[in-house]
């Protein structure tokens, strides 16, 4: 199984997620071919209610997929909570 | 019924003040605020005549719902016909005036002629007189609010005014309420300064009442708070943040306008973003926000209060700049920032102060520089015409130098004040402005977020986010998620959310509210508070009726179906980055859908079924 590199982006309140020593809003990960969203949201622990918007290089991943979507190397995986404006 | 039943009819040629009932039957079919003063301006004035003539009106109205104990029951909206644009204008803001105008007892005032001499409005109660202001003229909104609390003695006075930007003939000025709330859009505050209309000062101690229901209504009212504080938007994302949360979230799907929207992600987002806004500054440990602040009777709480930092080059010598005041939002900080590629926090605060401080719109402001940027890079520009400076992208010193200068109509200010159509007419490229119907575009991509290219396109005001909110569906999934790089359903999607926006401009209410709420948890505080049986079905057909009031004043100022276009940098140009790479915005794929489903023939004009249908 190959490591690939993938970038984690949390932000707003979700930032506080990070892993030590990341930057602003991003860490990039070494994660094993097949790893999903889900694992990943797993892994750091992120509140499910706060992973509201999930992107992967922008484009949204709606919650059913985000355990059969596979991430591929130099993927930008970008969580959002719920957020709105204007 | 929460309506107080009073108009007041200000001729400010004559110098009159007179009361007059509401036209009731007009408040049944417009319900307030938005509908029913655009009822009015349509009855009244001629849609043809000139905006900054006597000949146009001004109005400010209140909903049903303002000064009541409904959430975000502040709202008040400036009603007038546009100079900017030559269509309707509505701007809606929020703060403490509205609610002070309606405890005062009136729903709405009209203003009407032109003053001889500067004047401004002292409104307590029933006592309603027009007082000299030539001592106020050529104060900034800041020092006219000042000037008339002292004068009045009276702390609780609220007060809405135009500064010198508006004096000096900036079209895009507003009419500043509470020192930073903004009527902002479409150059309200140029009419009002037109008529010689320097202020409106009102106190109110009547109270609220002639509520329907009151049992009901505090129920329904209860109700709707309860659903805005279980709603992780309303009650976590907005306080927190504010509505600059959306920074990161719209360059992350590449509908970020960057640099006068040649580009979709702007590389310098994540500094002037509402989490950057909580960063402690290097310099002093303090970070950009103060504290997030509410209107009236919002449980909410989007508001920025904000800090610049006194060493920056901006304020370095400026002790008057060193305060808390209103920050960043984020279409501001989209308009001064991205798109003008400037990153600078504290550079952008301090311009947002000054378009508080004399009362300029901060996204046509924005995109205006951006587009004089463009028009110096292109050689087209020079120094000879910009009085020296070196409008480049990414210069936080042009940037605010120009507001110095737009602020007072100053040397080349003057011209940026004059909005980007104009500038980019002047200069030979009518194709580099960023406008619709000649307003500028607010913060959202089109060739990244479909839908939002037809509510620009169609929007009764020019290109404006808060006419039909798709953003809501096609990027944060509320209420439901749609696909933002599809152009199937979005005809519908953009109707929908343009009848219901419609519909609660013209309640009193705050639209940030439809984050968490839908008409279902509008409509019983409507009908718990006015007689006329307010379902949500009725809120609907009341904000269709309304969009085509509006749409029939257009059309009878002149503007046609070939008005509801973009600029061919979104129809021919492809997107350069992100999930929208190659796209441009489809907007012939979705606009005859939408004339079908308003009922309107194929060159945009309502059919006489649906203004039958309508009762217009």
């Amino acid at each position: 199984m190959h490591a690939m590199k993938v970038t984690l982006k949390l932000y707003a309140s979700l930032t506080r997620y990070l892993p030590p020593g990341s930057g602003r809003h991003e860490a990039e990960l070494d994660v094993a071919e097949g790893t999903t969203p889900a694992a990943i949201i797993d892994r750091y622990k992120l509140p499910l209610e706060l992973t509201h918007l999930v992107f992967i290089n922008g484009v949204f991943v709606d919650r059913e997929s985000r355990d059969e979507t596979e991430l591929r190397d130099g993927d930008q995986l970008a969580i959002f909570p719920p957020v709105a404006g204007g | 019924m929460a309506w107080t039943g009073k108009i007041l009819r200000v001729d400010l040629s004559s110098g009159t003040c007179i009361a007059e009932p509401l036209n009731m039957e007009w408040a049944t079919q417009y319900l307030g605020q938005r509908g029913l003063a655009s009822k009015y301006l349509s009855e009244e004035i001629d849609p043809t005549v000139d905006a900054l003539s006597a000949g146009n009106k001004f109005i400010m109205v209140t909903g049903p719902l303002t000064g009541t104990m409904a959430s975000t029951g502040g709202r008040y909206s400036v009603v007038t016909k546009s100079p900017l644009t030559g269509t309707i204008a509505c701007s809606n803001s929020g703060g403490f005036i509205g609610a002070e105008m309606k405890n005062a007892g009136w729903d709405m005032i009209i203003f009407e002629g032109k003053a001889d001499s500067p004047v401004y409005l002292y409104l307590e109660n029933e006592k309603a007189e027009l007082l000299p202001a030539d001592d106020l003229w050529g104060l900034s909104v800041w020092a006219t609010d000042e000037a008339l609390h002292r004068k009045h003695q009276d702390p609780q006075l609220r007060i809405a005014c135009v500064g010198r930007s508006a004096e000096a003939g900036c079209l895009y000025a507003g009419v500043i309420n509470d020192l930073h709330r903004a009527a902002g859009r479409s150059g309200v505050g140029t009419v009002m300064a037109s008529k010689n209309l320097k202020a409106v000062a009102v106190r109110g101690t009547r109270g609220v009442g002639n509520i329907k229901d009151p049992v009901g209504f505090m129920q329904a009212t209860e109700a709707a708070k309860q659903v805005l504080a279980d709603n992780a938007v309303t009650s976590q994302g907005l306080p927190t943040y504010g509505t600059q949360v959306l920074m990161n979230v719209i360059n992350e799907v590449g509908a970020m306008p960057t640099r006068n929207m040649r580009e979709v992600r702007f590389e310098g987002a994540s500094n002037i973003s509402g989490e950057a806004m909580h960063e402690p500054r290097k310099s002093d440990g303090k970070p950009n926000l103060v504290t997030n602040a509410a209107c009236f009777g919002c449980t909410i709480a989007c508001g920025r209060i904000s800090t610049i930092d006194k060493g920056h080059f901006t304020v370095k010598n400026k002790p008057e700049y060193w305060g808390a005041s209103g920050g960043l939002e984020y279409e501001a900080a989209w308009a001064l920032g991205s798109d003008t590629g400037v990153d600078d926090l504290d550079a952008l605060t301090y311009v947002n102060f000054l378009c508080n401080e004399d009362g300029f719109d901060p996204i046509s402001f924005g995109a205006t520089v951006a587009a004089a940027m463009e028009l110096f890079e292109m050689g087209v520009l020079t120094e000879k015409d910009t009085g020296g400076l070196e409008m480049r992208f990414g210069s936080a010193e042009a940037l605010t130098r120009s507001a110095e200068l737009t602020m007072t109509g100053e040397g080349f200010g003057k011209e940026l004040g004059l909005g980007s159509k104009r500038l980019c007419e002047k200069y030979g490229h009518p194709e580099l402005s960023m406008t619709v119907k000649g307003q500028e575009f607010p913060a959202y991509d089109p060739r990244g977020i479909q839908g939002m290219g037809l509510a620009y396109a169609t929007s009764n005001r020019g290109a404006c986010h808060l006419r039909g909110y798709t953003v809501s569906s096609e990027v944060m999934g509320i209420p439901e998620k749609t696909d933002p790089l599809v152009t199937d359903g979005k005809a519908g999607l953009v109707k929908a959310f343009q009848d219901a926006t419609a519909a609660v401009d013209s309640a009193g209410l705050c639209i940030f509210t439809t984050f968490a709420w839908t008409l279902a948890d509008i409509a019983p505080q409507i009908d718990a508070a006015c007689e006329g049986g307010w379902t949500m079905e009725k809120l609907a057909e009341v904000g269709e009726r309304i969009w085509n009031l509006e749409r029939d004043f257009n059309l009878a100022a002149g503007l046609t179906g070939k008005d509801d276009t973009l600029p061919k940098r979104l129809l021919k140009d492809a997107a350069n980055t992100g999930p929208a790479q190659g796209r441009v915005n489809e907007l012939d794929k979705m606009l005859p859908e939408y004339y079908e489903l308003r009922g309107w023939n194929v060159e945009g004009v309502p059919t006489e079924s649906t203004r039958q249908r309508l009762g217009l």
